[in-house]
């Protein structure tokens, strides 16, 4: 991506990113590491497509894609709070994205049983999302956004929501996933232990600026 | 990526155009006519203007209006506040069916209210003794009778999250129950209890059904005089200045209301404990007599109008409900009254199909607050602020021609649309929060995981909207089986509403057509509330946004 900046309306506008430019390697999990409110989420929204930037561009491998609506990139997202579908089990939220490249069902099933057992939670397809405990929730929105085998994923504070044990067990997991998955991402973090423990490469940000 | 946003309006604007382009043709153009009736004759003319103003029957029916809905208002306070006490203050087992119940008269249709009411005080009525059929009196009852729900719902809801320690303080302090009342729990109830006062003197002072009803041409209230001054002198001018009239007494009301709604928001705050507390020794007795006076006030109206409705010239029986049931118009009806019925629930369906599916659309388009999320939710609400008999009136003024090719004069789809409109604001209401409530997080999940705006509606929005849709729908149908100001306007004399051919059996003699008109109005009150409890069963908070 390329001098991005994003700002949000007010007087004067908040300029959340100030022409950040940043080369991810296919392959790559990068860390994107610094304080809250320095811009990183904004950032991270910009790629992904969900924050329309001011200025600048997002280009994946020569196209541009700035201009492409979110839906279309084949990015994937984990939330801070895993934003599950509440209305949907925990089998009908990974199959979500397979559902909207219309797979059919045979392999919806089987890819779902796949990501299931890679998460840790293999059995558990038919449960309400809304009886899981947070760090099954976070297993299945990572679960869930690696079914369409997206390009790239972007992992917004995945684990912040998580207490201190956990988070520290998790993180190791999350790491051995992505690498299983062979998925180019991008972690927003604001915790350094983290950012190393899953990142091959850590990149700081302050005040909308890359260090 | 400029083009990426503009696409994006664009897409807001085109979808915004439906409502826009639905409320802009049969709500605004209707109004904008009526204003100008009043406003210009001809030339800018301010001389008619003045004369309809000056008249002694104008000034009549604005005293009477102002009257009227000061002793309801009154009257609901009165009664209001002790049953806040008993129903939310206090705790005790069956209270939640209690509170449903006394809830029940605000939901009836007004031509119900004003049958019951006419069942209660005619001559041959219970309290026919009064001598009050047909009086100030009587139509001030039965506002009081309507509204005193909102009060028991608006202040209770403020009671029950009162903290009751400070109370005791006053107590400890030296106060006895009555100073403590007075000088600690009033001036914290006062608020809600303003708040409450300005929605009923609104409600009040646009009450149409029930002044038309019982009233006659004897008591008329701004609002039944444009009706009379369209339907017995055919002055569309005079009719169109009593609007003006009345949109300004609508507007200063709401002002007053909102400023009061605020207020009390503040006075909240976001601090929500349980005040209520279950009753002791003496309290018993106290809402013993509460609860005493409210049933007899609220189950006797109903109560009358079922006895009538089953009383026939030699003793009782289901006569009149036979007579619903018959081929030929009775009572001077054109159809019979099954026929009405049926025109009822057609017409009420399509007008909830039409509310609901702009309400859906209103309430995707509102997801964000914008500026111009802010102005499409203000046009929305604006039929809200406008009595229903303006409405009818203005349609009545500007539909009389064809429309883009279409010959909508005197048409059938009149009446589903009037209805249409007198329930949007409603079912958006209810939609617009459910809507806002869904984390904008979760739709962006969608996205990223390759659902189009389209299919983030479909699999996201959809699926958790599909309660408050039903809830929606009901009070749509329910608000639409029951409309009476706008109907009245556009409903063809050869094709009656329910709601239409009450009235004019209620305006005959003869026991056969007053005993026809006590028993479609039973069906028209167990249609409603049947409705409204399927409803009520999807609500999670009881007129929440009173």
């Amino acid at each position: 991506m390329r001098d991005v900046t994003v700002t949000y309306p007010g007087r004067p506008p908040v300029v959340a990113v100030d022409s950040v430019s940043l080369t991810v390697e296919r392959g790559e999990i990068l860390a994107l590491l610094g304080p809250s409110g320095c811009g990183k989420s904004s950032l991270l929204g910009a790629i992904i497509g969900t924050v329309p930037p001011a200025s600048g561009a997002v280009h994946w491998e020569g196209e541009d894609l700035t201009a492409m609506p979110v839906h279309r990139r084949q990015f994937g997202m984990v939330f801070q709070d895993g934003q599950l579908f509440p209305h949907r089990t925990v089998a009908g939220n990974v199959s979500f994205g397979l559902e909207m490249q219309r797979t059919p069902a045979a392999e919806r099933e089987e890819r779902v049983a796949g990501l299931l057992e890679m998460v840790g939670l293999t059995g558990y397809e038919e449960r309400p999302v809304t009886d899981l405990s947070g760090g099954q929730r976070q297993r299945v929105a990572l679960a869930r956004s690696l079914a369409p085998r997206p390009r790239l994923l972007a992992l917004d504070e995945p684990l912040s929501s998580l207490d201190a044990s956990l988070r520290a067990r998790l993180a190791g997991e999350v790491k051995s996933i992505l690498l299983a998955a062979g998925t180019t991402a991008i972690l927003v973090t604001h915790d350094p232990d983290e950012a190393a423990s899953i990142a091959h490469r850590v990149v700081q940000m302050e005040d909308g600026r890359l260090l | 990526m400029r083009a990426a946003r503009l696409h994006h309006s664009l897409r807001w604007w085109a979808l915004a155009a439906v409502p826009l382009a639905f409320l802009g043709l049969f709500f605004l153009w209707p109004l904008v006519a009526v204003l100008g009736r009043g406003l210009f004759d001809g030339g800018f003319d301010l001389g008619g203007l003045a004369d309809v103003v000056a008249s002694s029957r104008t000034a009549d029916a604005v005293v009477t209006t102002l009257a009227l809905a000061a002793a309801g208002t009154a009257g609901s306070l009165a009664l209001g506040l002790p049953g806040a006490y008993a129903l939310y203050r206090l705790r005790w087992p069956g209270q939640r069916a209690v509170r449903a119940m006394a809830a029940v008269p605000f939901v009836l249709p007004t031509v119900v209210v004003a049958a019951a009411f006419t069942a209660l005080l005619g001559r041959s009525g219970p309290l026919g003794g009064l001598g009050i059929d047909q009086s100030a009196t009587a139509i001030a009852a039965a506002l009081v009778f309507y509204n005193v729900a909102v009060v028991i719902r608006v202040v209770g809801g403020t009671w029950a999250g009162l903290d009751p320690s400070t109370a005791d303080a006053a107590r400890t302090l030296g106060a006895d129950r009555r100073r403590a009342f007075a000088h600690v729990t009033l001036p914290a109830l006062a608020p809600a209890i303003g708040s409450a006062a300005a929605v009923v003197f609104l409600f009040c002072a646009t009450s149409f059904g029930v002044v038309l009803v019982l009233g006659g041409t004897r008591v008329r209230t701004v609002e039944t005089e444009i009706y009379l001054q369209v339907n017995q002198f055919l002055d569309l001018r005079a009719a169109a200045v009593l609007s003006l009239l009345q949109l300004m007494f609508v507007a200063l009301a709401l002002g007053g209301a909102e400023w009061a709604r605020r207020r009390r928001e503040r006075s909240l705050g976001t601090r929500r404990l349980d005040g209520t507390r279950s009753p002791g020794g003496r309290d018993r007795w106290v809402v013993a007599g509460i609860l005493a006076v409210l049933a007899a006030v609220l189950a006797t109206p109903m109560w009358a109008l079922v006895e009538r409705s089953l009383r026939t010239a030699d003793g009782y029986g289901l006569d009149h409900y036979a007579a619903l049931l018959t081929e030929s118009g009775l009572g001077g009806l054109p159809v019979p009254m099954w026929q009405a019925a049926v025109n009822s629930m057609v017409a009420a369906s399509v007008a909830t199909a039409i509310a609901t599916g702009l309400g859906l659309i209103v309430a995707a388009l509102l997801t964000r607050r914008t500026g111009r999320s802010t102005l499409l939710d203000s046009v929305v609400m604006l039929p809200l602020g406008v009595s229903a008999v303006v409405v009818g009136l203005g349609m009545l003024l500007t539909l009389n021609r064809s429309v883009l090719g279409v010959d909508l004069r005197g048409s059938w789809w009149l009446v589903p649309i009037a209805q249409a409109v007198v329930a949007l604001p409603l079912v958006a209401r209810t939609l617009v929060p459910a809507s806002r409530g869904i984390s904008p997080q979760m739709r962006a999940a969608a996205g990223t995981l390759g659902a189009s705006p389209w299919r983030v509606w479909r699999t996201v929005d959809w699926p958790l909207l599909t309660r408050p849709f039903g809830l929606a729908a009901g009070f749509g149908f329910a608000i639409a089986l029951g409309e009476f100001g706008a109907t009245t306007f556009v409903a063809r004399p050869d094709h009656p509403t329910l709601t239409t051919a009450i009235y004019r059996l209620l305006g005959r003699p003869g026991i056969e057509s007053i005993g026809m008109a006590f028993a479609a109005a039973v069906v028209l009150a167990a249609m409603t509330a049947a409705v409204m409890m399927a409803s009520e069963g999807l609500r999670t908070q009881v007129g929440a946004d009173l």
